[in-house]
């Protein structure tokens, strides 16, 4: 936690009330979002009890699964949910553009954009992708045919929501807490009914009473996990009584009350973020998301085989590159769109702003392994932030977002920059191409821009050292089973 | 066998073994101050004398200039090319050689015998291949930047060589996606190869750097698979305080230090924020009062006064190097977190605990890595600044990680070395 984010909650709980950590929304909100409200049966990894699900909020799906011990019932549940999922998926992601660029991709003009209650949900969904793709639709055990594609388009979306800034699968507590900050501690604050009671308390209550309602036993929790004593009173009854009877209408009864106050508060919390403007580079992150998803679109429908189990050495490193990658630029862009982000960067000694007061625009110098004199200007900016960075360090400005510059000196309150590039081509910088005197501007270490990655051998020359190639996969019957199952 | 002779047989095995090129790598375990870098020299100055090419790998620029400087003095007849990014300005201990290339393409520099650079740096390089290879602190390396160089010595032979005591390597990502996995890349470098193909692997039996006093805590606490001794007898390293001290808290602290080689500067207990004032105080005014009392060292090379580039203070947090830089220290004093300090050497180090003061000890805490290069930089003495309590905070968080499949249980445990070090560093409370 910086050292900001600690001030503002302990200002949070004194004033009874979420404040805000955030001035614009960093994630893109689809306009037409899908909420999944799964449920589980306790004590199982993947076995699914129920769900709501739709684009509606005044016209949910409920899915049950009247008796969770039972694997058909299971893919019943998964089939029904991709009756929902699937044509939603098809009809948002069947419109594709190409984009020309040196090599010209295509990409959805609209993507899906699931949302969960809390990182529960995602996890919960990976596991129902994985217990579900690899099924077959032929021979003995055969599923729905949706089951297998159901379960691609979940792992997919299960893993893109890995990836930081992407909004193709969200958990509402986490978009939540990178908005507000409550005066609770973050464990609290992965549950969502106690988050929105901070951040929305019904008329004349403070945050903390909200926040102490969502903890009455009574209040059934957001899930994936039930209450033991909603198992134990009414669920273990209600599934008595299919079982005798073959009517499912008491279980759904008992798991449309445990949903649908989640339900109502996903689209509340909904309507929360979409009064927050769009951050620009929440736009361009969904841009990339479309992209990940035509590439998708394009693999299933050529054939392409479902997700493995285990990346390869190859594969791992690759993916762990552009997870790193897209963690930093994530961090940076959301710093470099909102002031009060940046503000826990400038607190934390990373960043720091203030006016220039000097330039020296004539200085030219030979750059290292350069041959000629080049103009590389210094700035000096006064500061009153309690800066941590050092000579040498490499900044950027949220203002001038394409330019590098580099710390030359550092002393009390006066920090001097040189500026590195995107001055033009002529013996002096081009006009305005360097922040002038007066100019109240921030830089910080952070870098939204993609790094460049080294290259990885491909997987057929995985060295020794990685364990040498890995031998190709031959999908078979038992892709399925897993080694617990 | 003196430790002289140990360490020599030791690199004579090594050499032997490794020369002998009967497997695709060999691992050395160096414990610090082993000679590791005198044992890269070694290496490569016996192989590239028999008239092979050589790439050696190491993971950051200083690192690089520091072995092409070493190899350059001992070996002053063998060419050696140092690779760098472009942009990149070799110091002057590297260019002053005029056996030592520089060059940011591969072609500027691929006729030398010898080749250093990067991981970053090699992985760009293509279509070449070297039958022998050196990587450095390969135990700070993550597995998927040996993945982006094996390939340059796939056929020939490697020697990891590294320091398993020290900090795994960093990732800003946390996934579990591959926990369990052999070839897990979060892991170091050394413990993929060895989970997937069971090397051999030596050890340095001498620290050279830690005295006598330091070397078998060190060793006991945090190398219990491979113990090692120190270089020095008893008494060989001392620190004479030339000034007469005042009756102050700190002077009984240096003192204390100078005469045993530890000191626990313990302070009332008490929970504080990370950046803790009075510990940040502590720490500049100990290295404060060693500079006026003018500490000399006196070691098996000789004598020399103790100046504040000798003088590191270590922390675990980037916000607490800030704050005993605020707190001011003497001029010249090092004041960084133990990521940055490993690998280095000082005299004397200060090292401000990292659970002094807190409520919980979390596993980024209680990492032993952390602790042992914070307790194994000096050549002389170690003052630890802490609150007091620790002991009973550890015994209320005991390590209680989740059990994972398939991944291996970490020597030595975080805990239990911790516990080690307070049992040892509670004979020297000022």
């Amino acid at each position: 936690m910086s050292l900001l984010h600690s001030y503002v909650k302990v200002r949070a709980r004194e004033r009874g009330r979420a404040l805000p950590r955030a001035t614009v929304r960093h994630v893109h909100l689809a306009e037409a979002p899908m909420v999944f409200v799964p449920l589980r049966l306790a004590g199982e990894a993947a076995a699914p009890l129920g769900a709501m699900v739709g684009t509606d909020p005044r016209h949910p799906t409920l899915l049950v699964v009247p008796q969770p011990r039972n694997r058909d019932l299971r893919f019943q549940f998964l089939a029904d949910l991709g009756a929902v999922l699937l044509p939603y998926i098809d009809r948002i992601s069947r419109q594709v553009e190409t984009v020309e660029a040196k090599t010209p991709f295509e990409r959805c003009l609209d993507a899906p954009q699931i949302v969960v209650p809390s990182a529960g949900g995602v996890e919960f969904t990976a596991k129902l992708g994985r217990s579900s793709r690899f099924r077959r639709t032929t021979g003995p055990y055969a599923v729905d045919p949706a089951v297998p594609v159901l379960g691609r388009w979940l792992t997919f979306l299960a893993e893109q929501s890995e990836f930081a800034g992407s909004s193709l699968m969200v958990a509402m507590t986490d978009l939540l807490t990178a908005h507000w900050v409550t005066g609770q501690s973050a464990v609290e604050d992965g549950d969502l009914a106690a988050l929105l009671g901070w951040i929305d308390p019904p008329e004349g209550m403070t945050g903390a009473e909200a926040a102490a309602l969502a903890d009455d036993p009574l209040t059934p929790p957001a899930g994936p996990d039930t209450h033991p004593e909603f198992d134990r009173q009414e669920l273990q009854k209600a599934i008595a009584h299919y079982d005798e009877t073959g009517s499912t209408g008491q279980v759904e009864k008992a798991l449309d009350g445990q949903l649908r106050p989640t339900w109502d508060r996903m689209w509340q919390a909904i309507g929360l973020l979409s009064a927050l403007k769009e951050s620009p580079g929440a736009t361009s992150r969904w841009e990339r998301d479309r992209v990940h998803v035509a590439m998708h679109r394009a693999w299933i429908d050529g054939g392409g085989l479902p997700q493995g189990k285990r990346d390869s050495a190859v594969a791992a490193a690759k993916r762990l590159a552009r997870l790193e990658a897209a963690q930093q630029s994530f961090e940076a862009a959301r710093a470099f769109d909102d002031p009060l982000v940046m503000a826990e960067y400038r607190a934390d000694g990373v960043a720091f702003a203030g006016e220039v007061v000097a330039v020296d625009l004539t200085r030219r110098i030979v750059p290292p392994g350069g041959k000629r004199e080049v103009p590389r200007p210094l700035v000096t900016i006064e500061t009153s932030d309690p800066v941590r960075l050092s000579r040498g360090k490499k900044v950027r400005s949220p203002s001038r977002p394409r330019q590098s510059a580099t710390i030359t000196s550092l002393s009390d309150r006066m920090i001097t920059l040189q500026i590195d590039d995107g001055m033009g081509r002529g013996a002096l910088p081009a006009e305005g191409s360097v922040p002038g005197v007066g100019t109240v501007i921030c830089y910080t270490e952070l870098d939204p821009g993609e790094s460049r990655r080294a290259p990885l051998p491909p997987r057929e020359e995985t060295p020794w050292t990685h364990g040498g190639p890995p031998p190709e996969y031959v999908p078979t019957d038992d892709d399925a089973v897993e080694p617990w199952s | 066998m003196t430790p002289a002779e140990a360490a020599r047989a030791a690199t004579d095995t090594i050499l032997a073994d490794y020369t002998s090129a009967s497997s695709p790598g060999l691992v050395v375990d160096s414990p610090p101050g082993a000679g590791k870098t005198t044992l890269v020299v070694e290496t490569t100055a016996a192989i590239a004398g028999k008239g092979e090419r050589l790439m050696i790998v190491a993971q950051t620029n200083e690192q690089v200039d520091d072995l092409v400087d070493r190899l350059a003095r001992r070996a002053p007849d063998l060419t050696v090319g140092r690779l760098h990014a472009e942009g990149f300005d070799p110091p002057e201990r590297v260019r002053r050689h005029d056996s030592v290339t520089t060059g940011s393409k591969i072609a500027q520099v691929d006729g030398c015998q010898v080749v250093a650079a990067t991981a970053d740096k090699w992985a760009y390089v293509a279509d070449r291949s070297w039958r022998w290879a050196i990587v450095d602190e390969a135990y700070q390396m993550r597995s998927d930047k040996l993945l982006g160089v094996a390939r340059l010595f796939a056929d020939g032979h490697a020697l990891f060589v590294g320091d398993p005591g020290q900090l795994d390597p960093f990732s800003v990502v946390d996934s579990e996606r591959w926990t369990g996995l052999k070839w897990d890349p979060l892991q170091s470098a050394v413990a993929v190869t060895q989970r997937l193909n069971g090397l051999r692997t030596h050890r340095l039996p001498v620290s050279w750097r830690l005295p006598a006093s330091a070397a078998p805590m060190v060793s006991e606490a945090f190398y219990p698979a491979g113990g090692f001794t120190a270089g020095t007898e008893d008494g060989t390293r001392r620190l004479e305080l030339t000034v007469p001290g005042l009756r102050s808290v700190w002077d009984r602290t240096v003192e204390i230090a100078a005469s045993t080689g530890w000191a626990l500067h313990e302070l009332p207990s008490r929970h504080t924020v990370r950046t803790d004032p009075e510990a940040a105080h502590a720490c500049a005014e100990i290295a404060r009062r060693l500079v006026q009392r003018g500490a000399v060292a006196h070691d098996e090379h000789g004598s020399h006064p103790v100046t504040p580039d000798r003088i590191a203070i270590g922390c675990a947090h980037n916000d607490q190097v800030a704050a005993v830089r605020l707190a001011g220290p003497p001029e010249g004093v090092t004041v960084d977190t133990a990521n940055r300090l490993q690998g280095r050497e000082y005299d004397v180090t200060i090292v401000l605990h990292p659970l002094s003061g807190r409520r919980d000890a979390t596993a980024f805490h209680l990492e032993s890595g952390r602790l042992c290069v914070l307790t194994s930089r000096h050549r002389h003495a170690c003052v630890v600044v802490a609150r007091a309590g620790i002991a009973d905070l550890l015994d209320h968080h005991p390590m209680s990680p989740r059990v994972q499949l398939n991944v291996p249980i970490k020597f030595p445990d975080g805990w239990a070395a911790h516990h080690a070090v307070l049992a040892h560093l509670e004979n020297y409370k000022a």
